[in-house]
């Protein structure tokens, strides 16, 4: 349908895979709960920074300290294309980040948990970046067009982070006994998070941003597939996973221990064990670097 | 802060097509933020950078009166055809 | 060791050393930096250092019988040759940062020169490649300073930086090629009693915090890949 003009047209567009630009008309509903959600998005490409960061410096090699350099300038780059996406829609980036630090904006739960050894490193950048790309291929779908057309470029460079993170656990698993240790208990200590990320079983019916094809992807949908993608390879490591419930039926579907999913709540509203001081060192960040955004404005405008 | 539309050519021969935008004070910036951004894997051979303001855009195109005389669906030649097949006799049966 | 690879050692380490360090100091800003187009460019600076760092520890190492890697991180503190302009910490302060971008930068520009014209073959093809790579960063260092001059603000921070950060920057040098980098800076040359307390062999502090923190992961399996 061209030009849609009321909130039934624009839901039997979207619904019917029609795509929807930034100039085009939008009700307010859908223009809200876009903006929160790329938001969200935005918000966690940048608070995934900070676990990482400390970790360029203790990086074992030359190599493995570009590559950690590179993916976390990738996520910077990704804010950046998101964070653009959300300014389109109305709401200036120096909002977003006020929010974000005053608490009024979500970020996802695996980035509000602390980064311990060097086994983390290689957890997060595979099965963290394997987790996102499964919901980011998903939205590659996504009725907003804008926002479709750059998850084509964070796909691109999220494959690059997988790869990455994989040989980090494979150089640890067959090296020394402290190593495999290491990788071990990363694994085990991020399992319980990695299985919140894809969020409650919630039935698309009852999923507002399924409804408005924002999101076309079930949650239990995303996270089988990371289950059916990654858990046979996490096993033919050698690896465990604390979890004695879980398996593949022979109907293909993944059997699991339910998650703690008010831990989940608990976490994505603020009161993750790194929460507090990431938004702290966040807002003393763009603190610090306040004049220099002065400077440079006050010029250019 | 002014925006700036990117344009990339991915390898010679392709058209340059639209990757994104993001904000810069000028076009030094621009040019600097640019090649980070959307060529530091060297996944563009070509950038082009605009100012927003340097786009015009054009989204309406009335078309109230009959122009398929000049696009393929104004032509149906199906009839006239089989009438002169007929008539040359060339129609098999 | 022949003549010549102890040479290329005692030429290249500096060089090598220095540009690991910037690499890291600058890298410091991935995630942080004051915008965040400027956060993706700032990163592909440090990571050209960390890359550049790398090929001449290659080269030396390929004389020596050791491989990069040992290079960088298995040597002690008091071992690393790297001048102590590039050791300071200067997050979160973007001003002395662009300082000290701009003053390397241009002296690293300065040796690069006389690298190209070295007899040594393989010396001087390196140093024409990286020079070619860091054009770019001078680009940025500039731009910086010419945008940040712009105003009284950033004007002042800027003056006051690279106040203090020029006699690091001179000391950076050996002592033929300082005076090239006044004419560039065009500033005077600073006292030589000055200089020899910010020469390459002077660890600051940090720079023993930097190297316990840079080797800890490696060291917990020194025979073991990573």
């Amino acid at each position: 349908m061209e030009n849609p003009r009321t909130e039934q047209e624009f839901l039997e567009h979207v619904q019917a895979g029609g795509v929807v630009e930034a100039d085009d008309w939008m009700p307010d509903e859908y223009r809200s709960r876009l903006v929160k959600f790329v938001e969200m998005h935005a918000n966690s490409e940048l608070m995934g920074v900070l676990p990482e960061r400390d970790w360029i410096l203790r990086a074992p090699t030359l190599q493995r300290k570009l590559a950690l350099t590179a993916k976390i300038q990738d996520e910077a780059g990704h804010a950046q294309l998101l964070y653009r996406i959300v300014e389109d829609l109305g709401k200036p980036r120096e909002q977003s980040l006020a929010d974000l630090i005053s608490g009024r904006a979500k970020f996802h739960n695996v980035f509000h948990y602390p980064t311990v050894s060097w086994g983390d490193v290689g957890v997060i950048a595979w099965l963290v970046d394997a987790a996102a790309i499964i919901s980011q291929k998903a939205l590659l779908k996504t009725s907003y067009a804008p926002y479709a057309r750059i998850m084509k470029k964070i796909c691109w460079e999220e494959s690059f982070h997988i790869l990455h993170g994989r040989d980090v656990v494979l150089a640890l698993v067959t090296g020394t006994a402290e190593q495999r240790e290491m990788v071990q208990e990363a694994l085990t200590r991020w399992w319980p998070p990695l299985m919140q990320f894809h969020g409650t079983r919630i039935p698309v019916e009852e999923d507002p941003t399924y409804l408005w094809r924002i999101k076309s992807q079930a949650n239990e949908d995303a996270r089988q597939q990371f289950l059916d993608g990654y858990v046979p390879q996490i096993w033919e490591l050698g690896l465990e996973l604390p979890d004695p419930k879980l398996r593949r039926r022979d109907d293909g579907v993944w059997e699991y221990s339910e998650p703690d999913w008010e831990e989940l709540r608990r976490v994505v509203t603020g009161h993750g064990p790194a929460t507090d001081e990431r938004i702290a060192f966040r807002k003393l960040n763009l603190e610090e670097t306040e004049w220099v955004r002065r400077v440079v404005l006050a010029e250019a405008a | 802060m002014p925006v700036w539309e990117v344009f990339r050519r991915e390898r010679p021969g392709q058209p340059f097509e639209h990757a994104g935008s993001f904000p810069a004070p000028d076009a030094t910036f621009a040019e600097v933020y640019a090649r980070d951004l959307y060529a530091r894997r060297n996944e563009s051979q070509a950038l082009w950078i605009v100012p927003r303001d340097a786009v015009v855009e054009i989204e309406d195109f009335p078309e109230e009166t009959d122009r398929s005389y000049r696009r393929v669906d104004g032509y149906s030649l199906k009839v006239r055809l089989r009438e002169a097949r007929e008539r040359a006799g060339s129609l098999p049966g | 060791m022949s003549e010549q690879a102890r040479s290329r050692a005692d030429l290249l380490l500096p060089i090598a050393d220095d540009e690991l360090i910037v690499g890291w100091r600058n890298s410091e800003w991935t995630g942080i930096a004051p915008f965040l187009e400027e956060d993706v460019a700032f990163s592909s600076i440090a990571q050209n250092e960390i890359g550049h760092a790398r090929v001449l520890y290659e080269l030396v190492a390929e004389e020596l019988g050791t491989d990069p890697d040992a290079l960088a991180f298995d040597r002690a503190p008091a071992e690393s040759r790297c001048a102590p302009l590039v050791q300071l910490q200067l997050v979160p302060d973007w001003g002395r940062t662009i300082a000290r971008h701009y003053l390397y930068e241009t002296a690293d520009a300065v040796r690069l020169e006389a690298l190209k014209a070295s007899g040594d073959a393989a010396v001087a093809g390196l140093a024409a490649k990286i020079d070619r790579e860091e054009g770019y960063h001078r680009m940025h260092a500039e731009m910086w300073v010419d945008r940040l001059a712009e105003s009284d603000e950033g004007r002042e921070r800027l003056e006051a930086a690279v106040d203090e950060l020029w006699p690091y920057a001179v000391a950076m040098l050996e002592p033929e090629l300082r005076p090239a980098l006044a004419e560039r800076i065009g500033r005077d040359l600073p006292s030589d009693k000055l200089l020899r307390v910010l020469e390459r062999g002077v660890a600051l502090p940090e720079l023993e915090e930097l190297y316990d923190e840079m080797t800890m992961v490696r060291r917990l399996a020194p025979a073991g890949r990573w």
